[in-house]
C-alpha cells in the first residue's frame, strides 16, 4: 500500500443525527484503492448510517465524504458546496455498489432482469451486451443455470450472491456491504463470504460491516471499530482483533467470539 | 352414500367384538373402501405402527354444509321460478329490446364514458398519490385537501355542480388576473351534459384512485426503493419499474371494484339527460310504460359487463402474481378451477378418498 497516494475514499468530520439522537459524531476514515475495510461495532453504533452516507442515501449534517476526488452529493465551487441535483447524485451512486442485509432483490424480476436493469438504464449498455455480462456474473457467483428463476425460488445465500452480482454489473469502484450474512442460516454464511473474499483477491475496494471476526482476520486490510458514532480503534486486524486497547472494543470482541 | 354419512365407528364402543385384523389386501373395491376406513381395532389390542401406517385417512365430514347448501338451492330455485314464471316480467319484451339500436347506443356511451373517466381519473389519481407521498408540504396539503373535499361530496351533487356551472360563472376567460384577457367562453357551451359527466366523474375517480394507489405504494418494502437508488436508478424509473409493479397486487383488486362501481355509477348521468344505457331504456319506457322489462334489459346488460370485467380482473391479478410464490410462476390454475374452488356446491374435492354425491 503506497503511503503517499490519495485514498479512494476519504471521510472527514462526518456528523449525523436523527432528531436529538446523535448517530455519527465526527467520523474520519480513509479507504485506499484495492483495500478491504471491515467495520465492527455494537448494534446502533452507526455502522449502517456511515455506509448510507458514503452512498448519499443519507445526507450528513456536517463533514463530507470524498470518493475519487469528488465530494459525494455536492459540487465544490470555491468556498461553497452546492448540493447536487438528483440526476448528478444518481451518477455518483452508480460508481458505488451496495449489498444489503435483506438482499433487496426485485421479486417481480428474474435474476437476469435484476442484474441487467441498472446497466441498461444507467450505463446505457445494449440489452444483449448487458445480458451476456449478467450471465458471466451469475456464473462467477455460482448460479450460472438460474438466470430465469425469480428471487423467491432461491435460498438466502443464493439471493445474496445474486445481489452481489447485481452490484458488480455496474462495475463499481467501491462496494459497500451492510451485514451481508446476518440474515442467513449459519450453513449459508460461508458461500457468501467466499464470494466476498474472492472479490478481495481480485482487488475490489470494499467496506464491509460484519460480525464475522474470522472473516475480518483473514480478509481485512484494516479493521475499524465504531462505538457511539465515533471510531475508537482502527488498524490492521492482527492488532485490533488480538489486542484492542479500548475497553469497549475488548468486551464487544469477547461477546461475538 | 349412506356409509359416508354415518359417523366413524368408535374404537372403544362397548360390545364391539375385535374382528380379525390380518394383513389386508391393499385393494378394496369402492364399496368396501368405506367399510375399511376405520381399521377395526378391538378393546384390548394396541394398534401397531404397521396398522396405523396402513390406516386410511378419512377427511372430516361437514353434513351441516350439505344441509345448508340444499336449503339455499331450494330457495334459489323458488326465486328463479317466480322471476321466470311471472308473466309480468314480460320476458319476450325483454328479448325484443335487448339488442335495439337505441339501447346499443346507450351501451356504447356507458362503455366509453366509463373508460374515459377511469383513464383520466387514474392519471390524475397517480399524480395525487405522488403528491401525497412527496416531501413537499404544499403538494401534500393540496392532495390531502382534494381527496377530503371530493370524498365529502356525493357524486350526484358534483355532477349537478359541473352541469350548472354556467349559472355561477356565465363567462370564463383566460388571462392574467386583473390584467388583459386572451380568450373568453360562454360556460353554457363549455359544460354540456356529457362534458359535465366526464369532468365530474373523473375528478371523483381521481380522489379514490389516488388513495388506492397510495395504499399500494405504501405496501412496497422501502428496501426496494433503497436498493434501486443504490444502483443509481433515477426516481422516475424506480417508480415505474420497481415500485409500481410491486404495488399492483394491492392496487388491482381495489381498482377492479372501483371500475365496476363506476360502470354502474355512470347511470347517474341520466339525471342530466345524457343518453347512457339506463337513460336509453328510460326514454323507451316513458313512451310505452313497459317499465319492468326495460329495467331488466338494462340490468342484464350491466350483469354481462360486470361479469366480463370480473373475468378480466382475474387474469390481470394472475399476471401481477408472478414471482410471488416459490414456484415463481403465476398459479397454473385457470379461471374455471378457481371458480369451482369458490362455488361451495362443487366443494373442495381435494383430499384422499372419494366424495359423495
Ligand atoms: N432514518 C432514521 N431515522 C431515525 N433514526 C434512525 C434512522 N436510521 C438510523 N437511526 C438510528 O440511528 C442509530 C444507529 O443506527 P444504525 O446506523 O443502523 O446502527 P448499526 O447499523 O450500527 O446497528 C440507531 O439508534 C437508529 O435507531
Ligand atoms: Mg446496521
Amino acid at each position: 500500500m503506497a503511503g503517499g497516494e490519495r485514498p479512494l475514499v476519504r471521510v472527514r468530520g462526518l456528523r449525523k443525527s436523527f432528531g436529538g439522537n446523535v448517530v455519527l459524531d465526527g467520523v474520519d476514515l480513509d479507504v485506499r484503492e484495492g483495500e478491504v475495510t471491515v467495520l465492527l461495532g455494537p448494534s446502533g453504533s452507526g455502522k449502517s448510517t456511515l455506509l448510507r452516507c458514503v452512498n448519499h442515501l443519507e445526507t450528513p449534517d456536517a463533514g463530507f465524504v470524498e470518493i475519487g476526488g469528488d465530494i459525494v452529493g455536492y459540487h465544490q465551487n470555491g468556498a461553497r458546496l452546492h448540493a447536487l441535483r438528483s440526476r448528478a447524485v444518481t451518477r455518483q451512486r452508480a460508481q458505488v455498489g451496495m449489498v444489503f442485509q435483506q438482499f433487496n432483490l426485485f421479486p417481480h424480476m428474474t435474476l437476469l432482469e435484476n442484474i441487467t436493469e441498472a446497466p441498461v438504464a444507467v450505463r446505457r449498455l445494449p440489452r444483449k451486451q448487458a445480458a451476456a455480462r449478467a450471465r458471466e456474473l451469475l456464473e462467477r457467483v455460482g448460479l450460472g443455470s438460474r438466470e430465469d428463476s425469480y428471487p423467491r425460488q432461491l435460498s438466502g445465500g443464493q439471493q445474496q450472491r445474486v445481489a452481489i452480482a447485481r452490484a458488480l454489473a455496474m462495475e463499481p469502484r467501491l462496494l459497500l456491504f451492510d451485514e451481508p450474512t446476518s440474515a442467513l442460516d449459519p450453513e449459508l454464511v460461508g458461500e457468501v463470504l467466499a464470494v466476498i473474499q474472492d472479490l478481495a483477491l481480485g482487488g475490489m475496494t470494499m467496506i464491509v460491516v460484519t460480525h464475522e471476526i474470522g472473516f475480518a482476520r483473514k480478509v481485512a486490510d484494516t479493521v475499524v471499530f465504531l462505538d457511539g458514532g465515533r471510531i475508537i480503534e482502527s488498524g490492521p486486524p492482527a492488532d485490533v482483533l488480538t489486542d484492542p486497547r479500548h475497553e469497549r472494543a475488548r468486551s464487544f470482541l469477547a461477546a461475538v467470539l | 352414500m349412506t356409509q359416508y354419512d354415518t359417523p366413524g365407528r368408535s374404537v372403544t364402543a362397548p360390545g364391539t367384538a375385535p374382528p380379525e385384523s390380518g394383513p389386508e389386501p391393499p385393494d378394496p373395491g369402492p364399496e368396501q373402501a368405506a367399510a375399511d376406513q376405520a381399521p377395526p381395532l378391538g378393546l384390548h389390542t394396541e394398534p401397531s405402527d404397521k396398522d396405523l401406517l396402513a390406516a386410511r385417512l378419512v377427511p372430516a365430514r361437514h353434513p351441516g354444509q350439505w344441509l345448508s347448501a340444499g336449503v339455499v338451492l331450494v330457495l334459489f330455485a323458488m326465486l328463479v321460478h317466480t322471476v321466470v314464471a311471472n308473466h309480468r316480467f314480460q320476458w319476450p319484451v325483454v328479448g325484443d329490446y335487448f339488442l335495439r339500436g337505441s339501447i346499443m347506443h346507450g351501451l356504447e356511451l356507458t362503455l366509453w364514458l366509463t373508460a374515459a373517466v377511469m383513464a383520466t381519473g387514474y392519471l390524475l389519481g397517480i399524480g395525487i398519490a405522488a403528491m401525497r407521498l412527496s416531501g413537499n408540504p404544499v403538494l401534500r396539503g393540496l392532495s390531502f385537501g382534494y381527496v377530503w373535499l371530493i370524498r365529502s361530496v356525493p357524486p350526484l351533487v358534483q355532477l349537478l355542480f359541473w352541469y350548472e356551472l354556467a349559472s355561477l360563472y356565465p363567462r370564463l376567460s383566460v388571462g392574467i388576473p386583473f390584467g388583459p384577457e386572451f380568450a373568453d367562453f360562454r360556460t353554457a357551451h363549455l359544460f354540456s351534459g356529457i362534458l359535465a359527466a366526464y369532468v365530474g366523474l373523473s375528478l371523483d375517480v381521481a380522489a379514490f384512485a389516488g388513495e388506492i394507489v397510495r395504499g399500494g405504494i405504501l405496501a412496497v418494502d422501502p428496501g426496494q426503493r433503497e436498493a434501486a437508488r443504490a444502483l443509481g436508478l433515477g426516481e422516475g424509473r424506480i417508480f415505474r419499474r420497481i415500485v409500481l409493479p410491486q404495488a399492483m397486487p394491492a392496487i388491482v383488486p381495489a381498482s377492479g371494484n372501483l371500475l365496476i362501481g363506476m360502470l354502474k355509477a355512470t347511470s347517474i348521468v341520466s339525471v342530466i339527460a345524457v343518453q347512457d344505457l339506463l337513460y336509453s331504456t328510460q326514454l323507451i319506457y316513458n313512451q310505452n310504460f313497459l317499465i319492468m322489462p326495460l329495467l331488466m334489459v338494462a340490468t342484464l346488460w350491466y350483469i354481462v359487463l360486470t361479469t366480463l370485467l370480473s373475468i378480466g380482473q382475474f387474469y390481470v391479478e394472475r399476471y401481477y402474481a408472478r414471482g410471488r410464490d416459490r414456484q415463481g410462476r403465476p398459479p397454473a390454475r385457470g379461471l374455471w378451477q378457481v371458480a369451482r374452488a369458490n362455488i361451495p356446491l362443487f366443494g373442495r374435492v381435494a383430499g384422499p378418498g372419494p366424495v359423495g354425491l
